[in-house]
């Protein structure tokens, strides 16, 4: 049974499961310094120089686990220890070069920085090269290389960049804590701190009866997720850790679709403001635009709203593919309604230390949100929810001109024509991860499926309309009038 | 002000509290009652074997789509005309 995507996914997870295990029975400050040990027994180095290393960089992923460094706000960390310094060289040729006589490379090359030894082989002078790469894409036998850190390359937001001592560093300043540098540097070395403990004192609270109820608020994605599982068997698992009952996410994509498509109707030009790491990039990056962000809390926050409007004294733990939430629910206003947050990966990890088995549960069932409020999870789906808000609003005449921006590279082009008045739209919806919430950082796998996945779990909503959905939920809160932002 | 909360949970929803919600809806302005009476949707009481579950203040009742006029008629309409 495979879980996870890759080795680091499931080295990060086994600090997670072995952290929440012992804050389960109570005794992780005397024991948790033996964890690294246990995770890596013997004196065999499989991953790196030798064991000592390697337990030194699970004791780094257990802090994180455990919260990581407190003093530092940016819920993304680097763990210096175990950044391989990768090279950077960026541009250069390898070994495949032939030395062949057509010289494509040089050809193409406008700042003449090709060279050739005396073997003919191509060599780039680096004090004219601006790392173009049209060299590397006519090379007949692929022998130019572009040598840039997976961590770099992979940050749209151009966050990372490498410190003195050739270890990476993430400038908060920059940073939308999408997470896309911590399921892509190939050694682990970048992490997003959990709130697993949080989570575990909650329940356990709940558990005790001395507690207040503990609501799990899913994302849609859930449906890609757990595939060795039924979904109704997660939810099951969720009610056996503890959580009083399971909520659908998507029935606050519901309300903010309503209130998100009347509230375009009247300023004629909004922004999306349900992704965390769009939000704080439009406010990191083009802070002039800020205002015409939504004013409609994220799906997770409306929910969350509404059920502590209904029931004060609950507790809310939103469970998602998202690390950016984490920052959402920790450094903004929408905090007050979150009262903590888990990825799935940290799901998956939280199952185990208590050794339940999903799928040994019979089924239970999860169903709050319609059809629109569920593909909110991928690429497109709010664009379309909201043309139905609209109609369902009566308010057709208004004419929707979406731009659905699938990852921050695209979004960035927008929004420079936004700033620009370039724009042929009037709104403008950001998901940071490619592909929409279901290529999340914080997902246990990454596959071409999940969006079908998606759509299903959408199609099989019993309610078609967002009107159905919110049918009984005050306007108030479908229009969110507190909104905070 | 009577409140009326319906329970929305997935259970619940599932047995057709959607139903109960929009013929609530309808009872309580065909007999003019939104100023007398609170409808809000609320999630798991814990007693999903008995759904729909309404509470009337805080008294549980079983409802289903086919049991609401009734319902209403005992719980509501008796309660506050």
């Amino acid at each position: 049974m495979k879980k996870f995507d890759t080795k680091v996914q499931h080295l990060k997870y086994l600090a997670l499961r072995e952290v929440a295990k012992l804050a389960w029975n109570g005794t992780l400050a005397r024991e948790a310094i033996g964890i690294p040990e246990r995770i890596i027994p013997g004196n065999q180095p499989t991953m790196r120089c030798c064991v000592y290393k390697e337990r030194a960089i699970i004791a780094e992923r257990v802090k994180l686990a455990m919260g990581g460094d407190r003093s530092n706000p940016n819920v993304i960390e680097v763990i210096g220890l175990a950044c391989d310094e990768c090279p950077m060289g960026g541009y250069e040729v390898s070994s495949a070069c032939r030395g062949c006589l057509a010289h494509r490379c040089e050809d193409v090359c406008r700042r003449g920085a090709i060279t050739f030894n005396q073997k003919r082989e191509a060599r780039i002078d680096k004090t004219r090269c601006v790392e173009c790469g049209q060299c590397a894409k006519v090379c007949p036998y692929g022998a130019i290389l572009n040598y840039t850190r997976p961590c770099e390359r992979s940050c749209k937001a151009k966050a990372i960049r490498v410190g003195e001592d050739k270890v990476a560093r993430i400038d908060g300043g920059k940073c939308v804590a999408c997470g896309a540098c911590v399921y892509q540097c190939p050694w682990g070395a970048i992490m997003d701190k959990s709130y697993i403990l949080d989570v575990v004192d909650l329940l356990k609270d709940a558990v005790s009866g001395a507690g207040r109820k503990v609501y799990a608020v899913v994302a849609p994605s859930i449906s890609s997720q757990f595939t060795y599982a039924k979904l109704g068997q997660v939810v099951a698992g969720l009610k056996r850790l503890g959580f009083h009952t399971v909520v659908e996410a998507a029935l606050g994509a519901d309300m903010v679709a309503m209130s998100e498509s009347r509230e375009l109707a009247k300023k004629g030009m909004l922004l999306s403001s349900c992704c965390p790491a769009f939000v704080s990039y439009v406010r990191k990056h083009f802070p002039a635009l800020e205002t015409r962000l939504s004013q409609s809390l994220s799906p997770a926050a409306t929910i969350s709203r509404y059920i502590k409007s209904v029931d004060p004294a609950a507790k809310t733990v939103f469970i998602g593919p998202c690390t950016a939430k984490k920052a959402e629910y920790s450094d903004t206003p929408a905090a007050e309604f979150v009262d903590s947050t888990l990825t799935f990966e940290e799901l998956q990890a939280l199952f185990d230390s208590r050794e339940i088995d999903i799928n040994a549960l019979e089924e239970d069932v999860l169903d709050n949100a319609s059809y629109y409020g569920r593909i909110f999870a991928r690429s497109g789906g709010l664009s379309d929810a909201l043309a139905q808000g609209l109609r369902e609003s009566g308010l057709d005449d208004f004419e929707l001109r979406a731009f659905p921006c699938d990852g921050i590279e695209e979004f960035r082009v927008a929004l420079q024509r936004l700033s620009r008045n370039t724009l042929d739209a009037n709104f403008i919806e950001g998901m940071a991860c490619v592909g929409g919430c279901i290529g999340g950082a914080g997902c246990l796998t990454h596959g071409e499926k999940n969006k079908l996945e998606v759509d299903k779990y959408g199609r099989e909503a019993l309610e078609k309309t967002i009107g159905d959905a919110v049918r009984v939920l005050p306007e108030s809160v479908t229009l969110g009038k507190s909104g905070i932002f | 002000m009577l409140k009326l909360s319906v329970c929305i949970g997935s259970s619940c929803h599932i047995k057709g509290s959607r139903h109960v919600v929009e013929d609530l809806q309808y009872l309580i302005s065909a007999h003019n009652l939104q100023e007398l009476v609170e409808l809000s949707g609320t999630f798991c009481m814990g007693k999903c074997q008995q759904g729909v579950c309404v509470t009337v203040d805080d008294a549980l009742s079983t409802v289903s789509p086919d049991t609401v006029n009734a319902f209403f008629e005992k719980e509501v309409l008796a309660k506050v005309v």
